[in-house]
């Protein structure tokens, strides 16, 4: 389990990471996907290039936008380290997302932008990133484009992302006050990549459920409008209204046949609901 | 607790452990921190495939000097397990693939380079022509006619069948008839340190030293110095500090023997470190059971008899020294555990599939066996309407019954189980949970209380092995004791410590008799030219074994020391006595330490006609019967299964155990904590899954699932001390028992928690995925019905 041979670039700027891209290459953050790769022999690339150092762990706020660097690890997350441009609400949110990432030694260097780009579908931020409505900032040869997240995630462990163009950063909007968020994920053990997530951003204020299901073979499957899941109308009552049967027909539709898989990611999305409500996730009987 | 020692650091204290403090620091010398001048690394490449013909394997020119393929080996021979059981078909493991191969990961060719890295570029420029063949990778369907071979000339794919029978009929009118299917998961050991071998030649020496990661350094030299055609004395076997055992560490690996070639070949130290992908798909497998198992009982839960069909997928290879066989053979005679019941019956198979030879783990074929009939002994309570523990008090061998010869010749040699049992049900609060269960959770959650019972025959010898005809039969076990010139102790012995604290346990053992401080006496072991002759560690058996050894040697030393402090008090022998490290008779006393002093240093002044043989002695011991200690525990445990994600929660666990006489009782609280933590892994977590070509379906620890810090809860351990009425000190041996217990004890919590919704879990690890599809099931389908 050692890598093949292969040529190592530390650029320090996005501008010569994305000259080395240019010439070929494949990038790495944090390295906690892509080393393990590389040591099983997975990946073989000729040429790495470790954006580690380049100037792309960053927070700030943009309006009701905050925008992290591809390069900010989820440690820096968990720990406040981005709250001042995150606010408070935010900066909680995310802190509790990324605290449940693997463990400290991955999340020391795990960044959110390599995460992002892994596109591991049972990955914690291409889940609760998909419910938040986030969005990506792409770095081109030509300057850079944005992508909401459900278009930049395009297959399991695939993006939009071209060969010459880096991920720059991560643009996720404020929350609305009255809106509540749940994130569940169903492990056999602390760390595991999970089986099952379940994501909800709900502000019954607004009538409004942004629902995500994932640990899928494929990309979340977000249901950006699921008042169907409420009996049609999200109102402050919608916990109670709950109803498993369209969420259980939306996997089917995406073609989930197992009806295992199905009962227990329609019970994760149930409990990141009831989370979103501010209620104990309560484990129902079967 | 201690029934003997008066002093602070002798047989039952709890001393801290003297190695940890390197350990801990990091100062631990394994094989991975041994670096040789010159030394090459090893890469190998293995079969991708489970079964094929080798049709070609092109090496690049430019790569040729540096790639050994099996026809290079000239005068290796091959790794032979031989069963002298009737009927044991003989697998000959090559150590390089010849023809075809047999499992995914066997050895194909050797690749030696400056690195690792560069070893393994070489490895993947060589390409193989392989002829896949059809895989047998289900042990069922292995046994069944028309199944591929493999091993052709063998005409079926089992190693051996056994039959036992004795009065089965007896029991088939009994009102109460269980009938499971009951299987273990095949795992894998994953002790934290993997295997690693560093081969060099000594030439002052004419040898071949091997550093390896070794339990049994001796039997691995007579192994490596068959299939190498060399005189043992040209092999030393240095086995350093190791990092984990657990049973896969007492294997001879073809790894091993193609070091030992390579090294004599290219001249300079040659090193392979397995890693873990190695160790996942291709070495260290083990306990993949099945059982159909009935059983028979009377309505107040007494049982009549056992009938018990059990298979064993022993992989392709027969492994060294412990056979192909030794597991299934094994269940066979221990199926009973710790119940007496008068008929039974039980026939098994060790079947060859194309899957790495399946090794010997902590607990062996006990944790398999505990697993199925503790979980069928509580269908029988379900069957009965009874409570699990009322089956159990039935038919748990009496205190009063010791010693106990039972159904299949065990023979118990003391203890209290039913003690045991009513130890662990008052400790987990039975009737509290009970009460708890009946209210239910507001959560949702179901609340289980399991239990789990069984007795672990240890440190067996010479009448038990002789039997089974291995390689490999432990007779008398040596130690070697050594005052220094200053009145220091180094003790010598041929097993090997890798986390059973030998390093202190020996010292106390010593110091029981000897009076010299745990800090002054040393242990040497793990190196074949410094230690007596052992089997080495395996079996839990070291601790009666060489702690035997070493009390009699020191024993010895103590009377010599004795006869020399008498004369130097002008006292008559008869006068003098031996006590807390002093000779003391009528008119003073004499250290040993001076003692040793006039030995070394003043032999002018011993008597004549001293004993010749002075202050060093090496003796050999056995139990008066070595037929094996039986140490057992009630394991107890409380659980919550969340029965719409089928996620279990460990609330409480409860371990009653007799190890007999405990020399440490905290190195034994450790051994049951390691214990618990892979018998959770093998109730909850692990599992090495093939799919039906035979290939490993788990090639690093994202997919084989260990427990961890999180997973495993701290047990309440309460310890008896039924001393063994058989051995020195009445020690028994208790390394592997932790790991048999847990399974049972925690599906059988699981299963009283999902009773109500029909649900039973009869196959390890208990996921849950395999909760969810069980409960679904069952409310799809109407539930089981014994016969009752």
């Amino acid at each position: 389990m050692k890598p093949a041979p292969f040529a190592l670039e530390r650029p320090r700027t996005t501008a010569d990471a994305l000259a080395f891209l240019a010439a070929g290459g494949r990038v790495m953050a944090g390295g906690q996907s892509l080393g393990p790769m590389l040591n099983l022999r997975l990946a073989a690339p000729g040429r790495v290039v470790d954006v580690s150092a380049a100037d792309l762990r960053t927070a700030a706020r943009e309006g009701e936008t905050l925008v992290l660097g591809a390069c900010v690890t989820h440690a820096d997350i968990e720990d406040g380290r981005i709250a001042q441009a995150a606010g408070p609400v935010l900066a909680a949110l995310l802190a509790r997302v990324a605290g449940g990432i693997a463990y400290r030694a991955v999340r020391n260097r795990g960044t959110i932008g390599g995460s992002l780009c892994h596109a591991d579908p049972a990955a914690d931020w291409v889940n609760a990133l998909s419910a938040l409505d986030a969005s990506v900032e792409i770095a081109t040869p030509s300057g850079s484009r944005r992508l909401p997240l459900g278009d930049f995630l395009t297959g399991a462990l695939a993006t939009a992302l071209g060969p010459d163009e880096l991920l720059a950063a991560v643009r996720i909007p404020q929350p609305a006050a009255t809106a509540g968020f749940g994130y569940v994920k169903h492990c056999r053990k602390v760390g595991e990549f999970a089986h099952a997530i379940g994501a909800a951003l709900i502000d019954p204020a607004r009538g409004a459920a942004r629902l995500v299901m994932g640990a899928l073979e494929r990309p979340p499957l977000l249901i950006a409008d699921a008042r169907a899941l409420f009996g049609g109308a999200v109102d402050a009552d919608f916990a109670a209204r709950f109803d498993p049967e369209p969420a259980d027909a939306a996997l089917q539709a995406a073609g989930i046949a197992d009806p295992v898989s199905r009962h227990v990611h329609v019970e994760v999305l149930r409990r990141a609901v009831m989370q979103a409500a501010g209620l104990q996730a309560g484990r129902a009987a079967a | 607790m201690s029934p003997r020692s008066s002093s602070l650091e002798g047989v039952g204290a709890r001393l801290p452990r003297k190695e940890d403090d390197r350990l801990m620091r990091g100062r631990g010398q394994f094989v991975g921190d041994i670096k040789l001048p010159g030394m090459q690394d090893v890469a190998f490449v293995r079969s991708p495939l489970a079964h094929a013909r080798i049709r070609g394997i092109a090496i690049p020119p430019e790569d040729r000097s540096r790639v050994f393929i099996a026809a290079d080996l000239d005068g290796v021979k091959p790794i032979r397990a031989v069963s002298g059981l009737p009927g044991f078909k003989v697998s000959e493991q090559p150590v390089l693939a010849t023809g075809k191969v047999r499992q995914v990961g066997e050895l194909i060719a050797i690749c030696v380079a400056p690195t690792r890295a560069e070893a393994e570029d070489i490895a993947a420029r060589v390409t193989l022509d392989l002829e896949e063949l059809p895989a047998v990778s289900d042990m069922i369907a292995a046994r069944a006619p028309g199944a591929p071979l493999v091993h052709e000339h063998w005409g079926d794919n089992v190693f051996l069948e056994t039959l036992v029978d004795i009065d089965m009929a007896s029991a088939f009118d009994a009102p109460i008839k269980v009938s499971r299917t009951i299987s273990t998961a095949r795992q894998c050991m994953a002790p934290i340190e993997g295997r690693g071998v560093v081969v060099h030649l000594d030439h002052r020496a004419d040898q071949i030293v091997f550093h390896t990661a070794s339990q049994m350094p001796h039997i691995v030299r007579t192994g490596l110095a068959g299939c190498l055609g060399l005189d043992e004395g040209r092999i030393r076997i240095v086995s350093p500090d190791v990092g984990g055992g657990f049973g896969y560490k007492a294997i001879l690996l073809a790894e091993e023997v193609c070091l030992g070639w390579l090294a004599q070949r290219c001249g300079h130290p040659v090193r392979w470190l397995e890693d873990r992908r190695e160790h996942l798909t291709a070495n260290a497998n083990c306990r993949e059971h099945h059982y159909q198992i009935t059983l028979y009982a009377e309505r107040d839960g007494t049982l009549r008899g056992v009938d018990c069909e059990a298979t064993v997928d022993s992989g392709a290879y027969s492994a060294y020294p412990f056979s192909a066989c030794l597991e299934a053979a094994q269940v066979a005679s221990i199926l009973p555990g710790p119940y007496d019941f008068p008929a039974y019956r039980c026939r098994t198979w060790s079947v060859a599939t194309n899957k790495c030879p399946i090794l010997p783990y902590r607990g062996v074929a006990r944790t398999g066996v505990c697993f199925a009939l503790e979980l069928a002994l509580d269908a029988v309570a379900a069957a009965a309407g009874l409570a699990p523990e009322e089956v159990r008090r039935k038919n748990l061998v009496r205190p009063a019954q010791m010693p106990f010869d039972n159904i299949t010749n065990k023979h118990f040699d003391s203890g209290d189980y039913p003690q045991a049992l009513e130890r662990a049900l008052t400790a987990i609060n039975a009737d509290g949970v009970r009460a708890r269960q009946a209210r239910g959770e507001e959560d949702g959650r179901r609340i289980g209380l399991g239990l789990s019972i069984y007795c672990e025959q240890a440190a067996h010898g010479t009448s038990v092995y002789s039997g089974w005809g291995i390689p490999m039969v432990p007779g008398f076990e040596q130690a070697g004791a050594r005052l220094t010139p200053d009145g220091g102790l180094e003790l010598r012995i041929g097993a090997h410590s890798h986390g059973q604290g030998l390093e202190t346990t020996l010292a106390q053992v010593a110091h029981e008799i000897l009076g010299v401080p745990v800090a002054r006496t040393r242990l040497v072991h793990g190196d074949t030219a410094m230690t007596p002759y052992s089997t080495g560690s395996w079996g839990s058996r070291v601790m009666v074994m060489a702690g035997g050894a070493v009390a009699t040697a020191c024993t010895e030393l103590a009377e010599r020391a004795r006869r020399i402090g008498a004369h130097l008090l002008q006292a008559d022998l008869a006068d003098v006595r031996f006590a807390d490290g002093r000779v003391t008779g009528p008119s003073g006393d004499v250290s040993l330490a001076q003692i040793a002093h006039v030995w070394y240093r003043r032999p002018q002044d011993l008597p004549a006609g001293v004993d010749a043989g002075g202050l060093e002695v090496t003796a050999g011991y056995k139990p008066v019967r070595d037929s094996g200690t039986f140490s057992y525990a009630a394991h107890a445990v409380v659980l919550a299964v969340d029965p719409a994600l089928g996620e279990v929660e460990i609330l409480d666990y409860v371990i009653v155990e007799d190890g007999g006489t405990l020399v440490n009782p905290m190195v034994v609280d450790g051994q049951i904590y390691g214990g618990l933590a892979q018998g959770l892994g093998t109730a909850l977590y692990e599992e090495m899954a093939f799919d039906a070509a035979g290939q490993p379906l788990a090639s690093t620890l994202a997919d084989y699932l260990l427990p961890g810090a999180a997973e495993v809860p701290a047990p309440r351990i309460d310890h008896m001390e039924t001393p063994s009425p058989y051995t020195r000190f009445g020690v028994k041996g208790i390394g592997e028992g932790g790991a048999i217990a847990p399974p049972a004890a925690v599906a059988n919590a699981i299963n009283d928690a999902l009773r109500p919704l029909g649900a039973e879990m009869l196959h390890s690890p208990v996921t849950p995925r395999r909760i969810v599809e069980a409960i679904l099931a069952a409310r799809a389908a109407p539930s089981r019905r014994d016969a009752a």
